[in-house]
């Protein structure tokens, strides 16, 4: 039963992922991106990893795609010849040479896969890992063991804030 | 249960390589960066598959919760600088920012 789940997010996932890939709209390529990140959030959560599937909704879903989604609608070049008020205004983008991308990505991949198949990782063999909630403890150790990077990355997202915000807005005040 | 943990990282590998096809074949500037954001949730996900035989100390959790962060800054910082190029350009094609100055 568990496996059926997973094999659908995984079929669900890279499915999404591939549709992003192949898609020339902007727009749909973005909306493939909200399905791919529901799955990733899926295998998080088939991985034992609640809190962090929670957060990867509220992140990314709810945070990056809007501010993505904020980005393509602001940087869209209206075509006037185009727009006659019956054709839809598709943001398309263009290819570079398939052949790059499919040798680059492809190699990358054959190598990972030769490399995970052949691999004997002594970790994951090590006994059925247990389920229980992992608030508790990621509660514990960002305030115990990861209390420093906790706090640097409080001060990174606030530098990110405020320099955002400043260099979006720098050409409005000339 | 009865998942393998070895499906995990090799869904993460295909996951990564379809993020590096994306930033390598596509023009527009916002589509590299979805692709960057793939890339990054498919290292996430071979951090936690690694981390559930971990459950006393969760490093792999919590380094990928560091790795959200990251990633949540890098893109409001690659938009700010998106939009502004599409200012001084007026395009977000990658190839048609040949110039540093224009």
């Amino acid at each position: 039963m568990v496996q059926i789940v997973f094999y659908l997010f995984v079929l669900f996932t890279l499915g999404s992922a591939l549709a992003v890939l192949l898609t020339k709209n902007v727009l749909y390529a973005a909306f493939f991106l909200l399905l791919t990140l529901l799955g990733v959030a899926g295998l998080f959560v088939l991985a034992g990893a609640d809190f962090l599937a929670v957060s990867q909704i509220m992140i990314y879903v709810g945070g990056v795609l809007v501010l993505i989604i904020f980005g393509v609608m602001l940087t869209h070049k209206t075509d006037t010849a185009k727009t006659d008020y019956t054709e839809p205004n598709f943001i398309l983008t263009k290819h570079r040479s398939w052949l790059w991308a499919l040798l680059v990505a492809g190699g990358i991949f054959s190598v990972l896969y030769r490399a995970l198949v052949r691999g004997n990782f002594v970790l994951l063999n090590q006994g059925e890992p247990s389920y229980r909630s992992t608030v508790d403890t990621i509660g514990r150790q960002l305030m115990t063991e990861y209390l420093i990077p906790f706090e640097i990355a409080g001060v990174l997202l606030l530098v990110a804030l405020i320099g955002a915000t400043t260099i979006a807005a720098s050409s409005r005040t000339k | 249960m009865e998942i393998n943990s070895g499906l995990f990282l090799l869904v993460g590998a295909a996951l990564f390589s379809i993020g590096l096809a994306i930033v390598i074949l596509k023009r527009h500037a916002i589509m590299v960066l979805m692709g960057i954001e793939l890339m990054l949730n498919a290292v996430n996900l071979n951090l936690i598959a690694f981390s559930q035989h971990d459950p006393v100390r969760l490093q792999g959790q919590l380094f990928s919760l560091f790795v959200m962060i990251v990633a949540a800054a890098e893109a409001a910082i690659a938009l700010a600088i998106i939009l502004q190029v599409y200012r001084h350009f007026n395009t977000v094609q990658l190839d048609e920012m040949n110039e540093l100055k224009k």
